[in-house]
Formats: C-alpha cells, sequence, structure tokens
C-alpha cells in the first residue's frame, strides 16, 4: 500500500456568475473524497457554491525553465495592448 | 417544572448530539489525516450548533435561571439521556465511522420526522439541522463503503466496529415514557414507525461492500433513561472539568 493518497488540486466558485478559482490542494483516496474534503477544508466558512476536484497528476503545467521562450517575447510588445486608441470622453468603462 | 415531560424530551435529543460532538471534538488534532481531521471536528461543531438550539429552548422552559451551558455542563451522569452507541470510545478510525454512520442514519430519518412536530421551534431546528445530517450521512456512509471495500485489512477493521456497535443500534427504537406522552401529544417522533427503514438503509450500505450485518438479537440499552456504560463517566470528567473547576468561566 501506498503511504499516501494522491494530491488533488481543488478549484472553488464563490458565487454564482462567478468563474471557478484555485483554492489549493488536499490529499484523498477518490474523488468522492476529494470532495467531501475539499468541502470540509475550504468551504466551511461559506467561501463556495461550487467545487471542482482533479487530481494533480492530470494537470500539465509549464516548466520554469522554458520561461524563456514563452513570456519573455511577450514582454516587449506593447502594441498588443489596445492602448493606442483615442478614446470618445462618452465611452465609460474601458 | 411545567414542562418536565418536554423538558426531558429536548434534552434526549440534545444529548445525542453533545455526547456525540464530544467524541469527535476528541479527534481535534488527532485526526489520521489533516483532512479527516477537520471533516471530523466540523461534523462535531454541527453538531454543538444544534445542541444550542436545543439546550436554550431547554432553559427557556426550565426558566430556573439556568443557561445552556449549565444545562450542557452541570448535570450529574444520570441525567443525561443519550443513547449509548453514542459515548462508545474513538477505538480507531472505522469504530469512529462505523458509529456515526449508524447515528446518521437513525438521525436523518429522526429530523425528518421532527420537520412534522406540532412544536415549531422543534420543528424549526429539524428543518435546520437536517441539511447538516444528510451531509453528515452521507460522509460516513462514503467512509464505510471505502474501508468496507478497501483492503483485507480496511474491511476487517469496518467488520468489527460494525459487530461490536451493532448491539446498540437497537435503543433507538426503544420508547421511553416520555417518548410516549410526546408522541401522543404531536411533538414527539414515533421512531418505531422508521425502524424498518433504518436497518433497511443500514443493511444496504453494508451489503454492497460485502460487510456481513450481524446477527444477534442481543441488544443494550439504557442511555435515554440515564444508565450508561463505563466510558461516560470519564467522558463528561473531560466536557465537564472546566466548569467544575471553574465555575461560570467563560470566554
Amino acid at each position: 500500500m501506498k503511504k499516501n493518497w494522491p494530491l488533488w488540486e481543488v478549484f472553488v466558485r464563490s458565487k454564482n456568475g462567478l468563474e471557478h478559482r484555485h483554492f489549493g490542494s488536499l490529499h484523498a483516496a477518490d474523488a468522492e473524497m476529494a470532495l467531501e474534503n475539499a468541502r470540509d477544508v475550504y468551504t466551511r466558512r461559506n467561501e463556495g457554491v461550487s467545487i471542482w476536484v482533479v487530481e494533480s497528476k492530470y494537470i500539465t503545467a509549464s516548466n520554469p525553465k522554458d520561461n524563456g521562450e514563452l513570456f519573455e517575447p511577450a514582454q516587449d510588445k506593447v502594441y498588443r495592448h489596445p492602448t493606442f486608441y483615442d478614446l470618445p470622453d462618452d465611452v465609460k468603462h474601458m | 417544572m411545567k414542562n418536565e415531560t418536554l423538558y426531558k424530551y429536548i434534552l434526549s435529543i440534545a444529548d445525542n448530539s453533545l455526547i456525540l460532538g464530544q467524541r469527535l471534538g476528541e479527534l481535534c488534532g488527532h485526526g489520521p489525516s489533516l483532512e479527516t481531521d477537520i471533516a471530523c471536528t466540523n461534523i462535531a461543531l454541527d453538531l454543538l450548533g444544534q445542541v444550542r438550539s436545543y439546550y436554550q429552548y431547554a432553559a427557556k422552559l426550565a426558566g430556573d435561571g439556568r443557561t445552556e451551558d449549565d444545562i450542557a455542563m452541570l448535570r450529574n451522569e444520570r441525567e443525561y439521556l443519550n443513547v449509548l452507541l453514542l459515548e462508545q470510545p474513538n477505538t480507531d478510525f472505522a469504530y469512529i465511522m462505523a458509529r456515526q454512520f449508524l447515528f446518521d442514519v437513525y438521525h436523518v430519518l429522526f429530523l425528518q420526522e421532527l420537520q412534522k412536530s406540532h412544536d415549531v421551534t422543534l420543528s424549526a431546528i429539524a428543518n435546520k439541522a437536517i441539511k447538516e445530517a444528510s451531509y453528515h450521512q452521507r460522509f460516513s456512509s462514503d467512509w464505510v463503503k471505502r474501508l468496507g471495500d478497501g483492503t483485507e485489512e480496511s474491511h476487517k477493521k469496518m467488520q468489527t466496529a460494525i459487530n461490536d456497535l451493532w448491539v446498540y443500534t437497537d435503543e433507538f427504537f426503544h420508547l421511553t415514557e416520555i417518548d410516549k406522552i410526546m408522541v401522543e401529544k404531536s411533538i414527539g417522533v414515533d421512531v418505531l414507525k422508521f425502524k424498518d427503514q433504518y436497518y433497511n438503509r443500514v443493511n444496504k450500505i453494508l451489503e454492497q461492500v460485502t460487510l456481513i450485518i450481524p446477527e444477534s438479537n442481543y441488544f443494550l440499552k439504557g442511555g435515554k433513561e440515564g444508565i450508561h456504560t463505563e466510558h461516560m463517566g470519564y467522558l463528561l470528567t473531560e466536557l465537564q472539568y472546566m466548569q467544575r473547576t471553574y465555575p461560570k468561566m467563560s470566554w
């Protein structure tokens, strides 16, 4: 028997209409247990209306080693931000 | 006391939650994993929340200046009316979950009926408590299934716990004199009405994971009338220590 239960990532939607956000992780032997543990660990102070759990091993993450090629090219391309338009004064909330 | 029967009836409901809550509270910081530790103490807090509503109501009926805390902390062993099952010790995690499961199935069925009580306060408390109890039932049933269906060892431990605790299940369906009067007045719950349903529900889950349903016809009772097992004194010593040592202490 393996000593530790697998790790799960927990996503909680705090209000209807908002998106699920990553809240943290926990250990659980199966999906049902992960959901119940997430409910008890992360939503006992009224933080959520919906919970997703996914076993951490199913998340593919980018490697920090690749940050140069993945993210640096975007750093000097300010023209990709829509900040060069003259906005009429009447347009609000932009 | 004018409403002594109702007062005692409320205690018999509330004491179940208090004593189980105390047992679960013992696990705080000692649960088998961080997650189950929090889960068990969460359940304990749910139960204590229910207990407060019941004791506040009881204190009002008593009308002799005693508060909910006095009722919870300052009675003698014979005055506690919880069923014997709930004072049984936290022998291991299988016992803890089996005890929880055997109670939760009863608790949900009981609260369903208590919602229909002609006493509006009891009916309102039941209405609120049943959501919590339904979650507890889901949590403990899942653990009974998980251990029953897990490794050879976990199966053995769950079977042992079920066998040992089975002897206390029949007490749920023992009607005391107080119960009978309350049923007559449509305030109390006629527990016999859902006895079959209780065992059907319990047995179905045990069968699902090939746990054997104990066949014994030997059952213990007494808690509902204040006659407790040897574990109760130790439990109360811990529960009451602060109030007995520092009377009237609060924070």
